[in-house]
């Protein structure tokens, strides 16, 4: 195989149609007569509904259908959505129901939706039906959640712990009591949104005719979504079709299944019409799933040389209302504590609860960002401790090169033994402080305290991990046209799949990138999926589609090589025909190839050759495949106002082989710009009745053009071998470590005043009012 | 409520229409027009997404009426190509992967075209400042400012041969 295309910064493909507003999104998508809806949401963070009175908002003009939880289905009367991730820990499997009935259990929860002739008339009438709550006690801080006699959550059980378990390996006792140091914190991470550009958005059309459903869903999985239309609507798999167009952005809340992709097509199924549902910013931030509310009460042992003997402590996950992915993130969080460093002995307790907010799920980093934080803190202050560079510690506990494949101890989320499968970690992480120029940092501290300002740096490293089952699939296909054509059970947000699978496609053809086409994100296309998440794309689709276009492109120089009378090893594919080696060769155009094999009458196929120019295949991994990276943050902070400017970001970041490092580096800047957010900016505010504070763009902060350098990227290739390509994910590496190298960074350039950085984000007044309390202890000694 | 006249040139096609006076600009282009390339990400005036350009200044589209934009001159994403050709910003945004869901790109572009013809020379620290009013959650903004820095002298030079 000729490799132009693998590795090269080829341009996308996506970009054409992008660029000239010819996207087509699902609020682009116009179905003739189409009716919009909106949804009644609960202003209580917990309350029982008393009664809904819809009449008047039926009487108005222009409304064509108001339904309530006792409108639905009977089936449906104790049906919640589908939990896709059981697991045994989970004590109390609760999900959204599709319209809540008695009990509302977050602020945003829909409780009645109204389809009309468009949306304003839809927004009009929703204000017209009038619901009696009777408000209840609501648990809005996970920390209190499970205080004896404290409210509870969901009034359906009997208590707000969701679920528990232990991760644990080696003798932690013996580590603890060996120990010539024992760092204890507790850290807490708080939530923010996804918030991609755009909202989540739903179109159904029935066809009477067929007694069919399309779906089109602002969505990271249509498989998913499909899935639970069959099991809520207790339909054959061949009447629903889900297509996720162009989709604005993902970042993890678009994984889930929500109501209104359940509501929406059960509207088009009554009126016979098709409807549509278009999110507005405000419900974005009111019932999109958040991530990351979690408090780490945690220990790490340490020998006297600043070895680690140990990590011990509690991890306690606000899940929300609701456990709509399960216990998924956090078990990963709690796997991705030990990161890339040698720990003898481990043992986390884990307790999930239930808050009256909007439902946690995975968002870019699911999970990681907290651990990496906690681990990256708790190193931080023993080098502290034991008056070690915060460099040095990590480089005497990094998980040495010779010692890959590494297993950790512990089992991760695919069942496996967590192992770290290649990667040379003190290398990376020496690359990162090289392209940063730790060494030299004091100097630059120095020159700016000389002119009364305040630098720090800080570092952080992480493993990943990435590419996780349980498998894609792909077809490769050579159309009469002599086009190839690749269809995946994969669904794009903006990273790019199109070209980057072309780009593999291509090779395996010996064709450009634009003679392929690709269809992503429509269930039509392929039979199962599974979607985008976990970094998974590259590893699972990726091998996918090299698999079958390798299958495929045998089978066009076999076809070849009986048409010319040539030996099949003589036969290459080259710029859209298949022709003998050498210059006398004969050759054959894919075209003319895809002809002969359409069934021509009087052409044979060659012997052992099977009809149909297509491949198909799926790649299923034996285990997730893990990236790592080290990132080094230089920051100025303003002591008086706690204003934080990231003024320089280096990544050291090893994905395994790069398919396109153009697209790698996007994903990459922009994972930081995520994480920068994270770290400093976003802070999703509930009052103390559990209203959420912070609905708006100008009340929830994302960084903008002024808040993030260009990162300095640089790049260590260590090939997986757990799959053919030996390709790692790279879609949540940006983001991962980023809280944690700022706030070293903020708590390095506050050291003249003792200040200690526990919390994300770090707000300018909480950074403030820290350094004012630091002085004033200060000045109380 | 009764519906109101508008007269409005947009990509250079006038169009006259009947309005309600609550619909805002980018609905009417995208639901009244069919010009689905302005998209909306807030509706309350912060992301950007939405600008277009009204008598050449960006505008948000979600806080202008389209009653308020009576013969005016609108363009919107769909009218920087030129036949079959990008403009240079376009090309440029492709070049340095300024765009990855595409969904704030018709924003930029927009705001981005005022910006370089008022600046034509522009600094990266000016441009960062400028385009802090268009959100982007997928690039980190890196790609956009890069690709921005490139195209502006070859819009100058385009506008100069224009002339």
């Amino acid at each position: 195989m000729t490799t132009r295309f693998f590795g090269a910064r080829v341009q996308r493909v996506e970009d054409g149609a992008l660029v000239t507003g010819a996207g087509r999104f699902t609020d682009d998508i116009k179905l003739k007569e189409t009716l919009s809806a909106a949804f009644v949401r609960s202003p209580f963070a917990h309350a029982r509904i008393v009664s809904i009175d819809a009449s008047a908002a039926k009487e108005m003009p222009g409304v064509h259908l108001v339904l309530t939880a006792a409108d639905l289905p009977a089936a449906w009367r104790d049906k919640r959505l589908p939990l896709d991730v059981p697991a045994p820990a989970i004590r109390h499997p609760l999900t959204q129901f599709p319209l809540a009935a008695d009990e509302v259990c977050f602020c945003g929860e829909a409780v009645a939706v109204v389809v009309a002739d468009n949306r304003a008339l839809a927004e009009d009438a929703a204000e017209q039906v009038m619901v009696e709550y009777d408000p209840l006690p609501a648990v809005v801080d996970c920390r209190t959640a499970l205080a004896p006699d404290g409210p509870l959550a969901q009034t359906s059980v009997a208590d707000n712990l969701a679920a528990k378990w232990v991760n644990e390996y080696g003798d932690i006792e013996r580590a603890f009591a060996g120990a010539a140091h024992v760092i204890a914190e507790d850290y807490f991470q708080h939530r923010g949104t996804g918030c991609p550009l755009e909202p989540r958005a739903v179109l159904a059309q029935y066809d009477r005719a067929g007694d069919s459903l399309t779906v089109w869903s602002a969505t990271q999985a249509p498989h998913g979504i499909k899935r639970a239309i069959v099991d809520m609507f207790d339909i054959a798999d061949t009447q629903v079709r889900v297509i996720a167009p162009d989709v604005g952005g993902g970042f993890g809340p678009k994984l889930l299944t929500y109501p209104e992709e359940i509501v929406i097509p059960h509207c088009a199924r009554l009126i016979g019409r098709p409807v549509k549902w278009i999110e507005d910013r405000r419900e974005h931030m009111m019932s999109t799933a958040q991530e990351r509310d979690q408090l780490w009460s945690v220990r790490m042992a340490l020998d006297a040389d600043g070895r680690i003997l140990g990590l011990r402590g509690t991890l306690l996950h606000d899940t929300g209302a609701f456990l709509p992915w399960g216990i998924i993130m956090p078990y990963i969080s709690a796997t991705t504590f030990p990161g890339p460093y040698v720990v003898p002995a481990y043992r986390l307790d884990t307790s999930v609860v239930f808050t009256n907010k909007i439902s946690t799920s995975p968002m870019r980093g699911a999970g990681r960002p907290q651990a990496v934080f906690a681990v990256e803190r708790l190193l931080d202050r023993a080098a502290q401790v034991l008056g070690l560079d915060r460099a040095e510690i990590r480089r005497r506990n990094l998980i040495p090169a010779e010692a890959m494949p590494y297993k950790v101890g512990l089992i991760y989320r695919d069942g496996q033994p967590l192992t770290y499968d290649s990667g040379d970690y003190p290398q990376c992480q020496q690359m990162a402080l090289d392209t940063a120029d730790w060494a030299g940092f004091e100097a630059r501290r120095a020159k700016a305290r000389a002119e009364g300002r305040h630098l720090g740096i800080g570092l952080a490293n992480y493993v990943e991990g990435t590419g996780l089952g349980p498998f894609e699939g792909a077809t490769a296909r050579l159309l009469p046209s002599g086009r190839i054509l690749l269809r995946t059970g994969a669904a794009s947000q903006g990273q790019g799949h199109r070209t980057v699978l072309a780009q593999i496609a291509a090779d395996a053809f010996g064709v450009a990138v634009d003679e392929v086409d690709v269809e992503v994100g429509d269930t039509a296309s392929v039979s199962v999926g599974v979607g985008a998440f976990a970094s998974r794309l590259m590893v699972n689709a990726g091998s996918a589609v090299d698999t079958s276009s390798q299958t495929l492109a045998l089978k066009l120089r076999q076809i070849a090589a009986a048409v010319l009378d040539a030996e099949l090893d003589d036969i290459e594919l080259s710029g859209g025909v298949a022709r003998v080696m050498g210059t006398q060769g004969g050759q054959i155009s894919f075209r003319e190839i895809a002809k002969m094999s359409s069934g021509r009458p009087g052409f044979s196929l060659p012997r052992g050759i099977e009809p149909g120019l297509e491949a198909t295949s799926f790649f299923a991994p034996p285990q997730a495949a893990y990236s790592n990276g080290s990132h080094v943050a230089e920051v100025e902070v303003d002591p008086e106002t706690g204003l934080v400017k990231v003024t320089r970001y280096v990544v050291a970041h090893d994905c395994g082989r790069v398919i396109n490092p153009l697209l790698v580096d996007g994903q990459i800047q922009g994972g930081v710009a995520h994480g920068i957010g994270n770290a400093i900016m976003e802070r999703m505010r509930y009052d103390e009745a559990g209203n959420p504070q912070t609905t708006s763009l100008a009340d929830y902060l994302l960084p903008d053009a002024g808040n993030v350098p260009n990162v300095e990227i640089v790049h260590m290739e260590s090939p997986s071998p757990l799959n053919p390509l030996g390709v790692k994910g790279a879609g949540e590496g940006g983001t991962i470590p980023a809280a944690a190298a700022i706030a070293s960074a903020i708590e390095d350039a506050l050291s003249p005043f003792g200040v200690k950085i526990l919390d994300a984000p770090m707000l300018p007044e909480t950074i403030a009012m820290l350094v004012k309390n630091a002085q004033a202890q200060k000045d109380a000694r | 409520m009764s519906a109101v006249s508008i007269r409005v040139t947009v990509n250079g096609t006038p169009f006259e229409r009947e309005v309600e006076p609550r619909t805002h600009l980018a609905d009417f282009l995208r639901h009244d027009l069919g010009l689905t390339g302005t998209h909306l990400g807030c509706e309350h005036g912060v992301c950007g997404a939405c600008s277009v350009l009204v008598d050449g200044r960006a505008v948000r589209g979600c806080l202008m009426l389209a009653v308020q934009a009576d013969g005016a001159e609108v363009t919107t994403v769909e009218g920087l190509a030129q036949v079959e050709q990008l403009n240079p910003l376009q090309e440029a945004f492709r070049e340095f992967h300024a765009l990855q869901c595409g969904f704030c790109t018709p924003g930029m572009l927009t705001t981005l075209m005022q910006l370089l013809e008022e600046h034509p020379e522009p600094s990266e620290e000016m441009l960062r400042e400028e385009l802090s009013g268009n959100l982007c959650r997928c690039t980190g903004y890196a790609g956009i400012i890069r690709a921005a820095m490139k195209a502006a002298p070859l819009l100058k030079a385009q506008r100069e041969n224009a002339a």
